[in-house]
Parts: structure tokens; C-alpha cells; sequence
């Protein structure tokens, strides 16, 4: 392959920079750089050239963050330095979210719009943000290249205006976005701000005068208690044998927590306040099971995986660690995107070292020398604070070539993803490590004996992996009694919507829906429940007589519904059940990643079906639309690749079956 | 399907087709159980000289104790596997698989077999309402991930668009696209090893694109056509062709097909010459022909001019 490149003005200086500060200089001009006399007599290319692939992505948010797109120049050179034809890194540059190619203004600000948000007025934000920053997609603040204005300017706009011929617009410009994953907080926006020492900011509570202020007074990080107050209330239910930690803030009762029990407790920042509760005991304690015994306690403990698949952590592991091929991989999945989905975020944020524990566990049990995490691009917060933990374990030993002085070498890197659900799914994430397209592969074969790079890699929720860290605290057997038979342990579920007080809320297997939600509080102001969204846009709908459900597996399976990324998400009588449903089909078309035509073109058929039932104007009559959306539901339920396509339909067709469509309620 | 055996001898792998008992070579995929066996089974992204993508998903078959159907074109067959292809669930996403492409995309150069699945499988694209108005040129190439316009549902929406003409060699229709990963593959890894183009975009807006939409002379296309060569609809096709089907000269019934070897180098790839009224209108190539797999380069597929440069008779 000989890359051919297309771009008529070549990459600048800032471009190059940003794309050298990830790949370090270029060594000659074969990858980029200065041609020297010695050029002419060395071959460069084969696999060595295109082993870095992997960093494309990374690349190309470096350039986007300096420069607030990837023009043709970038593209080019990063191109050169990564031996990738254009056209994929360009089917990857315009895959992603959080990507522009073509020339934007610096400042994109994301408001959510989501199925959680819309309960917190979400509609009312984007009205006032269309007020204040212009109409919707590319307001009127973009559409004024180099405009003069000064609310949006700060340090870096001077440079950033039409004066340096690469397109790059000053300016602000917003659009609505799907979860931002900061449902406990109200309406929610991610701020990207290219070339800025702060180039993604999260805001929630979000309103157009924060905002502002956030883009004029220099930005002054987003307070983030140590302990969440009120608004962002985390508590742990009632909890049998007590064990350990302090109560969780705001837990009435409340003895221990498992999963949340670090929370608000430890310093996020500070290795040593997480030892000082007991942090890194239980890597010791792996150390001295040994791997096999690891994976026996995992086995007993019946641990299922948090993400929303349910499948056996032990299964996972066992197959990756009995693998001859070498290396092996273990990844933890930290790009929740699930709509009313917080939980990673929170745990990442408060207790990053916990999960930098759990991942080294799993790595050592696994037989994996390399760790990686894929997170969100929307979760600076929990980004960053992660980075520092990871760099605080490596210099305090607990990462690199002999973790906690033993015999074994493990490292970790963050991955971040650049807006895109699909990525959670496990193949689709695999890829997007790679450097690719985050389009799911076929299974089989499995990422236990095909997955990162070729090789066998497991992949597992932060939820499950800080699950782990208990399990090895209290004993595999002792796990597995929490709970139900069929499901052990703890679970943490993103109360969110119009529910009293919205959070993240540790309960053990078992405990009811109406309990989950009193605990929170119960409907906000008191007003009747119309239905909970159980499980996030791929769950599926509950009405008021279904509250009586133990949360286990076996209950939700029994009763058709999944209990998916533990979004528990209250309306009440106010909500506009028919909207919330367009939303959901708005955001599985937005979503798809569009390999698969059950997909891609299934998930715009039921948009358009949704769009017609909403404004109550039915092609035909309501029953002949419902007849058209079975055979919808049943070629993306049946013949979609990966589970997005297969779960798109299932929250709309729940809500069929609740009679929650006007005009269908006889169905 | 015959088993030729020319590296080891291979295990024989027992399998259930619609209840009758099937032997195929280990390796060898549902797709190749069910032809074995006579069973029609559509396929539209799958190719013999390609890797399975299975990304169409017409060829999907049920296979017991699995939860979804699975791609007969990339599964391979497992001793034991107990298939069904023509079950209820099989049926109905065959059909809206085709319903869902026929709705969004012009199939109307389709082969003749694609028309029939339409037919038999009882696909009725018109379930969908009028299709949207056609895009306007380079509308889906601005397209940006993770977001749409609203839809209002009245109509339904099409990959239709202005045909891509700029080069001499061949056009590309993406108003017949129905993103079938062929040309992608034949174009990298599968045959050229070029990658002048990819998918780029996300969901329905995912398109087969240059980087940046550049046009094919200022990508990195060799003009080897075998992305014309592998594709299922005639989204691209020869300017040849093109041009004869826009002034309604094309007849294949007065074609006659010749097959040849390429008389430029000495590799010998096969030719089939498509002869209308003694002219060459079209070159491709046998996709069972060892020599070229169906591949040719520029020379072979778009490199006939020079024959019917005849001298003009006094």
C-alpha cells in the first residue's frame, strides 16, 4: 500500500505539534518528517509502519482539541506518521461524535437531551440556549466567522480567528446531545473547547448563564465536592452483616456499603487515603491466592457481569486465562453510554483507585501484562482523575514491572472514546482500541480468543471489576449469598427522572422496584407513577403494577424485561410518554453504527413509525402501524449483528405492550 | 458444493439442514452447508472471492440453541448444528431485510436473483410510505455522526442522490449503494490493497467515501474497477456502460459474452468481452477463474479502447 494524500493546504504547525505531542517526533521523512540524505537508503513500511495504528484515535483528539476539527492537513500527517490511508482514518475521523471534519468554531457546547434530561427541562435549556447562542445545530455565533465577540473570547480565541486560512471559526456554537451520563444532576453539557489547557468541560447543572460563564471567566473547574452534597445524593441500602466503611452520606439507617463504600470516604486524589481504608489489600491478597485462586473466588462468588449483558465474569476469565496464545489482554469497559446511566461515572470519580486495583486483579488473574480503559469522552472529570491514580500507582509500585514487589508486570492505559454508543459493546470497543471504525464484529469467535489485536482479551464493566475487589474481601462463597440464588451481590442502580432525590443507590439482589425507589425518596412532589424505564433506552418500560419485581436476573427475565446498566428511571403522570419514545428511536438512529441493514435501516423506519404515532398521524390505522413495528422489532431483534441492534426496538415495544401508545392501548 | 481436497485431507463435519442430514469439510460455512444441499439462500454482501463481512444479513438461517439467527455466510459449520432455513423467524428477516433496502435504496440493476428474493420473500417497500426527496449532491457526505434532522415520518427516507461522475473510467451511483462492505474490501485488504475508499459516517448516514469526499482523481484509486467487479447493485458501473444505458442503447439481449486472456502482460488474467453490435462495451472477469480470482487491474477491465480503433474504410 502506498498512501496517496489528498489535502491541497498541508497540516500547520499546531496540527503537526499536536499530533508530535502523542507520537513524539517523526524520525524521517518516510513517517512525516525532514528527508535526510539517509532516506533514500532505507525501506520503511510492513507491519513495523502500521503497528501504531492503535493511536489514530488518540491522534485525532489531540488535533481536534487543539484546533476544534481535523481538517485535510491534519488528517494527512497524522496519516504519514501512522501509515494509515486516508480514507479509513477519514471513515474513522467521521465516525465519532466528538469529531468535526469540517471547520467548526472552538467552542461546541453539547446539551443533553436525553430520556433522563427531558425530565429535568431539558427542552427549556436547549430554548434558552437557542436564545442565547442562536438557532439549534451551528448557531448564529458560528455562522459569523472571526465575529467580534467578545462573550465568547478568552485567552486562546485570538489566534483561533480567520486570520490563519485553515477555516477555523472563533466562535461558539451548541447542539443537543445524548446522555452525558450526569442524569443525578440535572440538565447536563459538555463543554469542548479547542485550544484551551481545558479542552472538555462537564457541566451540571447546566443553564445558559453557567455556561456563559463558564466560556468567559477563565473557567473555574466545576466544583466537585468531595463528598456529594444533596443533588448528587449516593446512598447504600441496609446491609446485613455491616461490614466495614463508614455509612455513605445521606444513607438514613445505612451500615455498609460494598460497591459505594469508598465513596465520599477516601480522597480520590490521594493513594494513600485509599490505603488508609484498605486500598490495595486485596491485590495482596490475589498476590497470595495466586491466579487460579482468584478465579475460583470469582467462580463462587457467581459474579455477572454489571454492564448490561449479564454474562459470568468467571467464564470470561477462565477462557482468556486458559489461553496458550500470548499476549492476553484485559480491558475494562468504562464507556457507559447508556442513557440514564451514571454509575462508572461516579465510581471512577470518587474511587479511581479502586478500579485500578480491581483492572490489575483481573489482569493477574487473566495472565495479562497490559490493562487498558476505555472511557467516555464525556467524563473528563473521571478521566483525569484516573490518569493521576494510574500515575500514582506506577510510582508507588502497584503498576509496571513488578506490581507490589511481586513477580509480576502489569501497566494500564486510559483509552478515551470520542462519542459514540456503539463503543460500549465489547467487540465495537475492541476496535475502536485498534483504531478503528467502533463497528461490532461477529461472534463468534469471541474477544476470549480473538479479541484485542487478534489475541485473547477480556473485557469487563466497572461495576463488575470493583465487584471483584469485594468479593475477594469477603470470600467467593460469602459473595455468593448476598442476594438471590441466581443473583449474588450488590447492584447499583442511577435512580433518575422525577424521582425525590436522584443518585446513585447500592441495593443487595432482591430488593423490590417500589423499594428501590422509596429509598430514593419515591415520586418527586408525590404525584403518581406512570411508568419507570428500567434499564436504559435498550430496556425496557414498568408500569405501576409491575413494582413489585424482586431486581434479579431471574425476575426480570421471567417478567420479559432486563435489568440492563441498572438505570431505574421514574415519570410520573406529567410525562409526554409518546415524546420520550420518539427520543429513544431518535437516539438508536443517531446511535447505530450502520454495518448491519437490520440496523441501520430498522432503526430509521421505527423512528419514522414513532414520529407518525406521536403526532398522531398513522399511516392507516394504529393497528396496521403496530403490525409494521413487529416485523421491525422481530429483524432487529433476530438478525442484527451486536446488541444495540437487537435492543433497539425492545424499550418501544415494552412500552406497546404497557399500552402507553395512544390509540393502541387494546394491543 | 464439490469438496476438492488439495491441502490436507480435512474432517468431515455432520450438520442438520431443514432436518436432512448434510457432510461438509470442516471450515466450510452454513452458506456452503446449504448450497451443498440445493437450498436457496440469498445473499447480497457475500462473494466468493471476498471475506465474509456479513453485514447484509439476508443469508440468516436459524441454528438451535442460538438466541438470534445467525449469518449463514460466515458461520462455519459445527458438528451437530441443527439449521433451519426457512422457519417463520427466517422468513420474515429475509424479507424485511429486503423490504428495509428496497425502501432506502433503487435495486432496480439488481441481478435478476435479488429480484426474485423480493418477490418470493413477499418484501413490500411501499409499507414505508413515498420515499423522501432525493438528497441534494454531497448532503449525505456532510452528514455528521450523531445527528439527523427530524424526521416527521411522512415519508420515507432514501440514500437517493445525484450520480458521482468525475472520472473518465466509471461512475458511481450511490442512489443504488446499499453498503454491502464489497468494493471497500476489493479496493484494501480482499484484492488492490489501494484503500482509496472506506466507510465513513455513522448508521444510515454511513457512506462509501473518499477521504473528505475528494474526488476519485485526487484520491488514491488506480482505476482497477474491481470495486465495480464485486458490486451487487450497479451502484458503480463503466462509464461505457453509463453512457450507453443513459441514451437507452444498452441491450444486453444483443451482447454476447467472450471469454479471453488480457493480452497486456503475462500475468493472463481471464476476460469476459461484453460484445454489442461488435463493439466491446464492457470487460469483466470470472470470478471462478484462478487466474485473477474476477480481479483485473486498470489495463484489463478499462484498457479495450485500442481494439476498436478501426481504421475508417475510404
Amino acid at each position: 500500500m502506498d498512501l496517496r494524500l489528498s489535502a491541497t493546504v498541508p497540516a500547520t504547525a499546531e496540527e503537526r505539534e499536536a499530533v508530535d505531542g502523542v507520537l513524539g517526533p517523526p524520525e524521517s521523512r518516510w513517517d512525516g518528517g525532514q528527508r535526510t540524505a539517509a532516506d533514500a537508503h532505507v525501506a520503511f513500511g510492513g507491519h513495523a509502519a502500521r503497528s501504531r495504528r492503535h493511536l489514530l484515535i488518540p491522534v485525532l483528539h489531540a488535533v481536534q482539541e487543539r484546533v476544534g476539527w481535523i481538517s485535510p492537513g491534519a488528517l494527512d500527517y497524522a496519516c504519514e506518521r501512522l501509515t494509515v490511508p486516508p480514507a479509513e482514518a477519514y471513515g474513522v475521523a467521521s465516525f465519532y461524535a466528538m469529531f468535526r471534519t469540517t471547520p467548526s468554531p472552538r467552542t461546541v457546547v453539547h446539551v443533553c437531551d436525553d430520556v433522563a434530561c427531558r425530565a429535568n427541562g431539558a427542552e427549556a435549556l436547549c430554548e434558552q440556549m437557542s436564545k442565547r447562542f442562536g438557532d439549534t445545530p451551528e448557531g448564529a455565533e458560528a455562522a459569523r466567522p472571526g465575529s467580534a465577540n467578545g462573550s465568547s473570547a478568552n485567552g486562546s480565541s485570538a489566534n483561533g480567528s480567520s486570520a490563519n486560512g485553515t477555516g477555523v471559526i472563533s466562535g461558539v456554537t451548541w447542539q443537543r446531545s445524548p446522555c452525558l451520563g450526569q442524569c443525578d444532576r440535572g440538565s447536563a453539557a459538555l463543554l469542548q473547547r479547542a485550544g484551551t489547557d481545558r479542552p472538555r468541560i462537564a457541566l451540571a447543572p447546566a443553564d445558559p448563564d453557567r455556561i456563559r460563564q463558564a466560556l468567559t471567566d477563565g473557567l473555574q473547574p466545576m466544583p466537585e465536592p468531595l463528598v456529594p452534597g444533596a443533588g448528587a445524593a449516593i446512598r447504600s441500602d441496609d446491609n446485613k452483616d455491616g461490614a466495614g466503611g463508614p455509612p455513605a452520606p445521606g444513607g438514613s439507617a445505612a451500615p455498609a456499603p460494598r460497591l459505594l463504600a469508598r465513596i465520599g470516604t477516601v480522597d480520590p486524589a490521594s493513594l494513600a487515603s485509599y490505603r488508609a481504608v484498605g486500598g490495595y489489600e486485596m491485590l495482596r491478597r490475589a498476590l497470595a491466592l495466586g491466579p487460579q485462586g482468584v478465579l475460583r473466588e470469582v467462580r463462587d462468588a457467581k459474579l455477572l457481569g454489571r454492564g448490561g449483558a449479564a454474562f459470568p465474569t468467571a467464564v470470561k476469565w477462565e477462557a482468556v486465562a486458559g489461553n496458550p496464545v500470548r499476549p492476553h489482554y484485559v480491558v475494562c469497559n468504562a464507556d457507559e453510554s447508556e442513557p440514564g446511566t451514571f454509575k462508572d461515572r461516579v465510581l471512577m470519580e470518587h474511587d479511581p483507585y479502586a478500579l485500578v486495583e480491581a483492572l490489575t486483579i483481573m489482569g493477574y488473574a487473566c495472565g495479562a501484562e497490559q490493562g487498558y480503559i476505555y472511557i467516555r469522552g464525556e467524563y473528563p472529570v473521571a478521566e483525569a482523575r484516573l490518569a493521576h491514580a494510574i500515575a500514582e500507582a506506577r510510582a508507588r509500585g502497584f503498576l509496571g514491572d513488578a506490581v507490589a514487589g511481586g513477580g509480576f508486570s502489569f501497566d494500564i492505559e486510559i483509552r478515551r472514546g470520542a462519542g459514540a454508543y456503539i463503543a460500549g459493546e465489547e467487540t465495537a470497543l475492541i476496535n475502536s482500541l485498534e483504531g478503528k471504525r467502533a463497528e461490532p464484529r461477529n461472534k463468534p469467535p469471541f474477544p476470549a480468543t480473538h479479541g484485542l489485536f487478534g489475541k485473547p482479551t477480556a473485557v469487563n464493566n466497572v461495576e463488575t471489576l470493583l465487584s471483584v475487589l469485594e468479593i475477594l474481601r469477603i470470600g467467593g462463597p460469602a459473595y455468593a449469598r448476598i442476594g438471590t440464588e441466581n443473583s449474588s451481590g450488590t447492584r447499583l442502580w442511577c435512580l433518575c427522572g422525577h424521582v425525590a432525590a436522584p443518585g446513585l443507590y447500592e441495593h443487595e439482589f432482591g430488593a423490590t422496584l417500589r423499594e428501590v425507589i422509596d429509598t430514593a425518596g419515591g415520586v418527586r412532589d408525590g404525584r403518581p407513577l406512570r411508568a419507570v424505564l428500567l434499564g436504559g433506552a435498550a430496556g425496557a418500560f414498568v408500569g405501576p403494577d409491575g413494582l413489585d419485581m424482586p431486581l434479579t436476573f431471574e425476575a426480570a427475565r421471567a417478567a420479559g424485561v432486563t435489568l440492563g446498566s441498572g438505570v431505574v428511571l421514574v415519570l410520573d403522570d406529567t410525562a409526554d410518554v409518546p415524546e420520550l419514545l420518539r427520543r429513544i428511536t431518535q437516539f438508536f438512529r443517531d446511535e447505530s453504527c450502520g454495518q448491519c441493514v437490520p440496523c441501520r435501516v430498522g432503526t430509521v423506519r421505527q423512528e419514522e413509525l414513532f414520529a407518525r404515532l406521536a403526532r398522531g398521524e398513522p399511516r392507516g390505522d394504529v393497528a396496521t402501524e403496530l403490525k409494521l413495528f413487529d416485523d421491525i422489532v422481530s429483524v432487529t431483534r433476530d438478525a442484527s449483528i451486536c446488541g444495540l441492534g437487537q435492543t433497539a426496538a425492545s424499550a418501544v415495544a415494552s412500552a406497546a405492550k404497557l399500552g402507553l401508545i395512544p390509540g393502541a392501548a387494546e394491543s | 458444493m464439490t469438496a476438492v481436497f488439495i491441502d490436507t485431507p480435512k474432517r468431515l463435519v455432520d450438520v442438520e439442514i431443514d432436518g436432512v442430514a448434510v457432510r461438509v469439510p470442516e471450515g466450510a460455512t452454513l452458506l456452503d452447508a446449504c448450497r451443498a444441499q440445493g437450498v436457496d439462500t440469498p445473499t447480497l454482501c457475500y462473494l466468493e472471492n471476498l471475506t465474509p463481512v456479513n453485514v447484509c444479513r439476508v443469508c440468516v438461517v436459524e441454528v438451535e440453541g442460538s438466541r438470534t439467527l445467525v449469518p449463514a455466510c460466515s458461520r462455519k459449520a459445527e458438528p451437530g448444528m441443527k439449521v433451519r432455513t426457512d422457519s417463520e423467524r427466517v422468513r420474515t428477516s429475509r424479507k424485511m431485510v429486503l423490504e428495509f433496502l428496497a425502501s432506502s435504496a433503487d435495486l432496480s440493476l439488481a441481478s435478476a436473483d435479488v429480484q426474485r428474493w423480493i418477490r418470493s420473500y413477499g418484501a413490500d417497500p411501499s409499507r414505508y410510505g413515498d420515499p423522501a426527496p432525493d438528497h441534494e449532491a454531497g448532503a449525505r457526505d456532510a452528514a455528521r455522526p450523531g445527528e439527523h434532522e427530524a424526521t416527521s415520518g411522512s415519508e420515507a427516507e432514501t440514500v437517493k442522490q445525484p450520480v458521482k461522475y468525475d472520472n473518465d473510467s466509471y461512475v458511481r451511483d450511490y442512489s443504488r449503494c446499499i453498503l454491502c462492505y464489497k468494493c471497500v474490501e476489493a479496493c484494501g485488504e480482499d484484492a488492490q490493497n489501494t484503500f482509496a475508499i472506506a466507510l465513513a459516517g455513522r448508521g444510515f448516514d454511513a457512506r462509501i467515501s473518499t477521504e473528505f469526499d475528494v474526488g476519485l482523481p485526487d484520491s488514491a484509486c488506480v482505476y482497477c474497477g474491481n470495486c465495480i467487479g464485486v458490486c451487487p447493485t450497479d451502484a458503480l458501473m463503466p462509464a461505457s456502460e453509463y453512457h450507453m444505458r443513459q441514451n437507452g442503447t444498452w441491450d444486453e439481449s444483443r451482447q454476447t459474452v467472450t471469454t479471453t486472456v488480457c493480452p497486456y502482460c503475462g500475468v493472463g488474467c481471464n476476460l469476459d468481452l461484453h460484445v454489442q453490435d461488435n463493439t466491446i462495451v464492457k470487460v469483466t472477469s470470472p470470478l471462478e477463474s484462478d487466474v485473477g480470482h474476477g480481479h483485473l487491474c486498470v489495463k484489463g477491465r478499462f484498457g479495450f479502447e485500442f481494439v476498436q480503433n478501426r481504421a475508417t474504410e475510404e
